[in-house]
């Protein structure tokens, strides 16, 4: 009992204060322990997003109680399932259509109104497109620079991110009150999503109409794992000469690995594969146990997305491809060749 | 009737994207002096889609390109004014002292208020940092309509629709002037500045600006700790055939 009656002592005397000078600089080293975290959820059609969890993986990281937070048409019944993660203390529900398509219009004045409230000195989300897209908004309404993309958390207030295509990797702290994270997803696994047993309570809902409005959406379906949380990946490249061939060659071997499909950006522009296959600093960051390139030379902006990925392998004419010199297993050979061969030994083993 | 065009289009010169870049000894940050710079890719895709904006006969009244930085900004503008801005804004602000996002957004927001900007294209991110936020950040500070990672980008009267680019595919939203987009890299194909339009770009007004003109302290947040290289990644070598390549996945464990 007592720990908890001390803990919402403090969160009271908190939320007293002003959100703005909640933690000066110089005090948040000592009040180390009064921090707490709101996790950003994703969901979709009343489904949790499991490439969210990730945030609340780097929430138990920092320390402090960690809340989920989830919003939308069904927001009540995925807080039920958000109530199982491990890790979170509590998880706030907004329920309420308006957030049913996570449009930072109106997204970003609720996640400040419940960032006040809750008087949290961290919040995070996934790097994904909508991590991407809102958590800058929040960040402004809030008067705090935020940081991107983060590998791992070196204490509360300092981090770690790449820079420069993943050429550099910066350590940076950060002087805001309240810091304003998103993370890399393969750099924080996802929470597990049974065994937790949290509560759930209603948050604010400040109502904020979005001048933007949604009218639809063409998602790529596919039966396969999908590519950022993938195992293992099957990536093309320019050397696939074609959009005929890619499909001729790829899906195939990804069949025989089990593997989701990946692509580079010169695969993308030259309409080989659709865009969100792309691989790389501008599109997806993957680190699988296996990752394979047929036909990618290994450009900077393409190695910033995978060369975190435990083993690399790849198959390529040009002996002196960049790719070579961090991939693992290296084929020199002619991927027209070597790529259905491929594909029919796995094939033979299983 | 519908609005004039008001363009802003924010620009960044960052190392060129086809130079490794070095960290420094000291381990402070990248190595810059003596290495290739260029406009940030990104930003051509925003200069060029103001362009064809106006080309494809949207009442564009104006391009502005906007950079903060250090004097070597202005070719960079001069660059952005030679693929079509008509006039460019340079806000001087030392190597040593650069903005962050933050920042950049809030200079962004006084700038645009003054030339009454109502339709800005940035970048989705600078390739430098990788932050990704200053779009975002004056879409907030304006609480302005955003559209992010835009791959297609089509204006009737005052209404822009807009194709962006999200996990998975593709969607479109559509919102009212004045509006905040960030442009990925299928959204156009940038043109290469002729000789002519780089000569009478020369003649374009490049006006000079420090912060303090429009108001903005531009203190960092955030203190660099410090950068380092990332971990090298041994390549283990080649093997000869495709059986090769199997029997080596198998002993790393990766099938």
């Amino acid at each position: 009992m007592l720990p908890i009656a001390r803990q919402s002592a403090l969160r009271a005397i908190r939320a007293q204060s002003n959100p703005r000078p909640l933690l000066t600089p110089s005090q948040s080293s000592s009040l180390a322990r009064l921090l707490s975290t709101l996790a950003i959820l994703e969901q979709r059609d009343g489904k949790l997003n499991t490439g969210s969890l990730g945030a609340v993986t780097a929430g138990t990281k920092l320390g402090g109680p960690v809340h989920g937070f989830v919003a939308g048409k069904a927001a009540k019944t995925v807080a039920q399932d958000a109530a199982k993660i491990q890790g979170l203390e509590k998880v706030i529900a907004v329920e309420n259509e308006a957030y049913e398509r996570g449009l930072p219009e109106n997204w970003a004045p609720l996640l400040a109104e419940n960032i006040k409230k809750g008087g949290y000195t961290h919040v995070i989300a996934a790097h994904s497109a909508f991590g991407k897209s809102l958590l800058p908004r929040v960040a402004a309404l809030l008067d705090v620079q935020q940081i991107s993309d983060v590998m791992k958390i070196e204490s509360e207030d300092t981090f770690v991110r790449p820079i420069y295509a993943g050429n550099a990797i910066l350590t940076v702290q950060s002087t805001d009150p309240t810091k304003l994270l998103t993370v890399r997803q393969t750099s924080f696994a996802p929470a597990e999503t049974e065994g937790g047993s949290a509560s759930v309570e209603d948050g604010v809902d400040p109502k904020v109409a979005s001048p933007t409005e949604w009218v639809s959406e063409n998602l790529a379906k596919s039966d396969r794992p999908e590519l950022a949380s993938a195992e293992r990946v099957v990536s093309g490249g320019r050397g696939l000469k074609s959009k005929e061939e890619f499909e001729r060659l790829i899906p195939p071997l990804a069949d025989a690995l089990g593997a989701a499909i990946g692509a580079s950006r010169a695969a993308v522009d030259s309409g080989f594969a659709d865009n969100s296959l792309q691989v790389g600093q501008t599109g997806k960051n993957v680190a699988p146990q296996l990752y394979l390139a047929a036909g990618i030379s290994g450009a900077i902006q393409h190695l910033a997305g995978m060369k975190d990925s435990k083993v690399i392998a790849c198959i390529n004419k040009d002996p002196d491809a960049p790719i070579f010199q961090v991939a693992d297993v290296g084929l020199v050979g002619d991927l027209f060749e070597k790529v259905p061969e491929l594909t029919e030994k796995l094939k033979a083993q299983s | 009737m519908s609005t004039k065009l008001r363009i802003l289009v924010p620009v960044k010169r960052v190392i060129d994207y086809a130079v490794k870049p070095r960290v420094k000894s000291d381990r402070t940050g990248v190595e810059t002096s003596g290495v290739k710079h260029s406009l940030n890719p990104f930003d051509e895709l925003s200069i060029e889609e103001a362009v064809r904006l106006r080309e494809r006969k949207s009442p564009v009244e104006e391009i502005v390109a906007v950079s903060a930085g250090p004097a070597k900004c202005a070719d960079t503008l001069r660059t952005a004014m030679a693929m079509g801005a008509d006039r460019s804004i340079h806000v001087d602000v030392p190597e040593d002292k650069a903005l962050e996002p933050l920042g950049v957004a809030k200079l962004l927001k006084a700038i645009a208020e003054k030339e009454k900007s109502n339709l800005i294209i940035l970048g989705k991110q600078a390739i430098d940092d990788d932050s990704g936020q200053t779009g975002q950040m004056l879409a907030g500070l304006l609480n302005w309509p955003q559209a992010t990672q835009a791959c297609k980008v089509s204006i009737e009267n005052d209404t822009v629709t807009v194709e962006r680019e999200v996990d998975g595919g593709a969607e479109t939203l559509k919102a009212k002037l004045p509006m905040i987009i960030t442009t990925d890299l299928r959204l156009n194909e940038p043109r290469y500045a002729s000789l002519p339009n780089i000569m009478k770009a020369k003649k374009k007004k490049l006006e000079k600006k420090s912060l303090g003109d429009y108001g903005v302290d531009g203190n960092p947040r955030l203190k660099t700790v410090k950068v380092e290289e990332p971990p090298v990644r041994q390549g283990g070598g080649k093997v000869e055939d495709v059986d090769g390549m199997i029997a080596k996945l198998k002993e790393l464990g990766a099938i």
